[in-house]
C-alpha cells in the first residue's frame, strides 16, 4: 500500500470499483430471480468478443451514445447539466433526414453539409436552453426537459406532414445514396464483387455486413477536439472557469452569460451530430416516435461513468453499447430480461454518485495510520 | 357546453393527480434540503408495484399503498446516498431513474412471460360518485364530471402538507433544516432524521403518483406510462415556489394544457403540435414567474456536522 492511500483518490479507481459493483449486483439479481447468472454473463461476454460481426456492431451502436455522452460531458465540464441531449439528438436526426433527401448534393459534400446543418439545429436548441438560463434564470435541467418533448413532437409533426410521410408507413423518405456514410454501400454488398469478398474473407466479411461507417472516425475526432479545446485552449479555460466558479470568472473579466450560451450551443451541436450520424449510417430516415428513444439519457450515463472526460467517453460509450448488445443476446439465449443491463448501469452510476466518499475513506485511513504510528512511537519511548 | 366544460375539468384533474403526488414529494424533499431528481424512477417503480399488487390482490387500494411503498424503497436508497454517504444527489437521482425503470421492466418481464407490460387490473380505484353512492347512469353531465378517488386523496394531501409545513413544529423543523441545517442542528434538531424521513416520504408520494397512473388513469403498467411526468412535477415544484399549494396549482395548469390538447384534437389542428402545448406552456409560465421563486437555501448540499 502506498502512502496516503493515493490510489483511493484516483477517479479511475472509482470507475473500476463502480463497474465491478454493477456487475456483482446484476449477478445477484439474476441468481435470486432464478436465472443462470453464470451462463448469462458468458453470453454477454463471449457473445460480443467471440464474434467479429457482433463486435463491429457494438462499435457501430456505440457512436450515437458516444456523441450524446460527449455532449453531456462537455456541458458538465463547463458547469452545466445538459439533460437536453435527447431533443438535440432528435433535431440532428431530423435535419439529416430532411437535408439528406430534399437537398441533392454531390457525394462527400452532401454528408458534410448535413453535419454542419445538424450541428446548427442541435446547437440552436441547446443554445436556447442557455439563453433561457441567462435571460430568465430558468435552470437548464428543467428547460431542456421541456425542449426534449418539444423537439420530439416537432419531429412527429414534420414526419406526419402529407408532403413528407411515405404513404403507408410512419416514416420520412430514405436519404439519397450521396448522404450515406457507411464504408460499404448496400449495392456493393449485393454486387458480385461484394459477395465474393464476403465469401473469401470470413472475418472481414462479417464486419462488412454491419453498417460500419465514417461515424466512428468522426466520433473519435470530435472527442479529441473537445478534449483539446477544454484542456489546451484559452476559450476552453474560460468555459471551465465559469463552470467551476462563475463569480470568480466574472470577477476576472470573463462573460459568464456568453460562456453559458456557447457551451450549451456546442453541447447541443455535438448531440445533434450523433443523430445525424445514426440516420446517415443505420436508419436512413426518421420515423414518428412513440416514446423517447433514450439516446440522450444513455449519453448522461456514458458521461457520468467517464467522469466527463471526453477521451474516456469513447471507452465508456463502447462499454455501454457492448453491455446493451450483450444484453439482447442474453435475452434471446437465456431468456433473462435485457433490462438487467439497465439495472447494472444504474447501480454503476449510483456507485459513481458516492465516489466523493472515497477520498474521505482515504483521509480516514491515513489519519488512523498516523495515530497508530504515534502510539507506537509513544510505546517505544 | 356544460358537458364539455365538465369534461375539461375532469380531464384536467385526471392528468394532474399523478403529478400532484409527485410534486408534493418534490416539495417535501427539497424543503428538507435534499434534491431528488429520481422522482421519475420512483414514480415508475410505484406504477409497477401498484399495478402488480393491485393485480394479484384484486384490491386497488392495497395496490395504491404498495405503489407508495415501492417508491419509498428507492427513496430510502437515495436518502442513504445523500444523507449518510453525502454523495452527489444529482447523480444518485439519475441512477435511481435508470434503476426504477430497469427494475420495473425486468420484473414485469419475469412475471408476465417476457412481455414488457403487466396484465390489466380487474379492479380499478373507484370513482367519486360510486363511493358516495350517487347514481349517475341517467346523466351525461354527472358521468363527465365524475373523478377518480385518487384526485380527492391528492387534494387532501396538499392541504395536509401545507398545514404540516406551516402550522406545526415538525414543519418548522423541516424548513429550518432545508434553509440552515447548522443552525437547526444547534437547536437540537436531528438533521439526518428529518432528511431521511422527508426523502423516504418523497419516494412514497412519487410512488403513489405512479400507482395513481396505473390503477386509476390507465389500468396496467407499461414502460412508457410515466415517461417524463416526474420531471414535469419537478418543474411544478419550482414554479410553485416550493410550496405545496403552489406546486399543486402548477400541476393543475399542466393538466389543463393536456386537457386542452385532448379536447382540441379532432378539430383539424395537427395532433403533434397540440401534444407540444403543455411543454410550451410550462416554459412560458416559467419565463413569467421564475423571477419570484426562491429555492430552499441548503437544497442539494450535504450537511457535514461541525463545518
Amino acid at each position: 500500500m502506498k502512502k496516503n492511500y493515493h490510489f483511493l483518490r484516483q477517479p479511475v479507481t472509482a470507475i473500476i470499483a463502480a463497474v465491478l459493483l454493477g456487475l456483482i449486483v446484476g449477478f445477484i439479481i439474476l441468481s435470486v430471480t432464478g436465472y443462470d447468472a453464470v451462463a448469462a454473463y458468458e453470453v454477454i461476454l463471449f457473445g460480443i468478443i467471440g464474434n467479429p460481426r457482433n463486435m463491429a456492431q457494438a462499435v457501430v451502436n456505440a457512436v450515437p451514445i458516444i456523441m450524446t455522452g460527449l455532449s453531456v460531458s462537455f456541458a458538465f465540464k463547463t458547469g452545466l447539466f445538459n439533460i437536453g441531449a435527447e431533443g438535440q439528438f432528435i433535431m440532428g436526426a431530423l435535419t439529416a433526414a430532411m437535408v439528406g433527401y430534399y437537398l441533392p448534393l454531390p457525394a462527400v459534400i452532401h454528408p458534410m453539409v448535413i453535419l454542419i446543418l445538424a450541428f446548427l439545429a442541435g446547437g440552436l436548441l441547446g443554445g436556447l436552453a442557455g439563453w433561457l438560463k441567462n435571460r430568465f434564470g430558468i435552470h437548464e435541467v428543467i428547460s431542456t426537459i421541456m425542449l426534449n418533448w418539444i423537439a420530439f413532437y416537432f419531429n412527429n409533426y414534420i414526419v406526419n406532414l402529407p408532403q413528407v410521410k411515405v404513404e403507408g408507413t410512419l416514416r420520412a423518405p430514405t436519404i439519397l445514396d450521396t448522404a450515406n456514410i457507411t464504408f460499404f454501400s448496400s449495392e456493393w454488398k449485393r454486387s458480385d464483387a461484394g459477395r465474393a469478398f464476403m465469401q473469401n474473407n470470413p472475418i472481414l466479411g462479417e464486419i462488412v455486413r454491419t453498417d460500419i461507417g465514417w461515424g466512428i472516425p468522426i466520433a473519435i475526432v470530435v472527442a479529441i477536439v473537445l478534449w483539446y479545446v477544454l484542456k489546451h485552449t484559452v476559450a476552453g479555460f474560460h468555459l471551465r472557469s465559469v463552470g467551476s466558479n462563475a463569480n470568480a470568472a466574472a470577477f476576472s473579466g470573463m462573460s459568464v452569460k456568453q460562456s453559458i450560451f456557447r457551451s450549451m450551443f456546442i453541447a447541443g451541436g455535438v448531440a445533434a451530430l450523433g443523430g445525424a450520424i445514426l440516420v446517415m449510417t443505420s436508419t436512413g430516415t426518421v420515423s414518428i416516435l412513440g416514446s423517447q428513444e433514450g439516446y440522450g439519457w444513455d449519453g448522461i450515463s456514458v458521461a457520468l461513468i467517464a467522469n466527463s472526460n471526453p477521451l474516456l467517453n469513447l471507452f465508456t460509450g463502447l462499454l455501454f453499447s457492448s453491455l446493451r448488445y450483450g444484453g439482447t443476446l442474453m435475452q434471446s439465449k437465456i431468456g433473462a430480461p435485457t433490462e438487467i443491463i439497465n439495472i447494472m448501469i444504474g447501480v454503476i452510476i449510483l456507485a459513481i454518485a458516492i465516489t466523493p466518499v472515497m477520498p474521505r475513506i482515504a483521509d480516514y485511513l491515513t489519519k488512523r495510520r498516523e495515530r497508530r504510528n504515534l502510539e507506537e512511537a509513544g510505546e517505544q519511548k | 357546453m356544460m358537458i364539455s366544460m365538465a369534461l375539461a375539468i375532469s380531464i384536467t384533474l385526471m392528468y394532474s393527480a399523478p403529478l400532484v403526488y409527485a410534486a408534493l414529494g418534490g416539495v417535501i424533499t427539497q424543503r428538507s434540503g435534499v434534491d431528488n431528481i429520481g422522482i421519475e424512477g420512483m414514480m415508475t417503480f410505484g406504477a409497477f408495484g401498484g399495478a402488480v399488487v393491485g393485480l394479484y390482490t384484486n384490491n386497488a387500494w392495497l395496490g395504491f399503498l404498495a405503489g407508495g411503498l415501492f417508491g419509498a424503497m428507492l427513496g430510502l436508497v437515495h436518502a442513504y446516498v445523500a444523507v449518510t454517504l453525502k454523495g452527489s444527489q444529482t447523480i444518485s437521482g439519475i441512477a435511481l431513474n435508470i434503476i426504477g425503470l430497469g427494475l420495473s421492466i425486468f420484473f414485469t418481464r419475469s412475471l408476465f412471460n417476457g412481455g414488457a407490460q403487466t396484465d390489466v387490473v380487474s379492479s380499478k380505484i373507484p370513482k367519486l360518485f360510486d363511493v358516495l353512492g350517487i347514481d349517475k347512469s341517467g346523466s351525461r353531465l354527472l358521468q363527465s364530471i365524475d373523478i377518480d378517488m385518487t384526485v380527492i386523496v391528492a387534494l387532501v394531501l396538499v392541504i395536509i402538507m401545507h398545514f404540516v409545513l406551516y402550522r406545526t413544529k415538525i414543519g418548522l423543523r423541516i424548513r429550518a433544516v432545508g434553509e440552515h441545517p447548522a443552525a437547526a442542528d444547534t437547536m437540537g434538531v436531528n438533521v439526518s432524521l428529518i432528511r431521511y424521513s422527508c426523502v423516504i416520504l418523497s419516494g412514497f408520494l412519487a410512488g403513489l403518483g405512479g400507482a395513481a397512473m396505473t390503477l386509476a388513469v390507465i389500468s396496467n403498467f407499461t414502460p412508457t406510462v410515466i415517461s417524463g411526468q416526474g420531471f414535469i412535477a419537478l418543474a411544478a415544484v419550482i414554479f410553485g415556489n416550493w410550496k405545496p399549494i403552489g406546486a399543486a396549482g402548477a400541476c393543475l395548469l399542466f393538466g389543463f394544457a393536456n386537457a386542452l390538447a385532448v379536447l382540441l384534437s379532432g378539430t383539424g389542428f395537427p395532433s403533434a403540435l397540440l401534444a407540444m402545448l403543455p411543454y410550451i406552456m410550462t416554459l412560458a409560465v416559467l419565463i413569467l414567474f421564475i423571477g419570484r421563486s426562491e429555492p430552499p437555501r441548503a437544497n442539494g448540499k450535504p450537511y457535514f456536522k461541525g463545518e
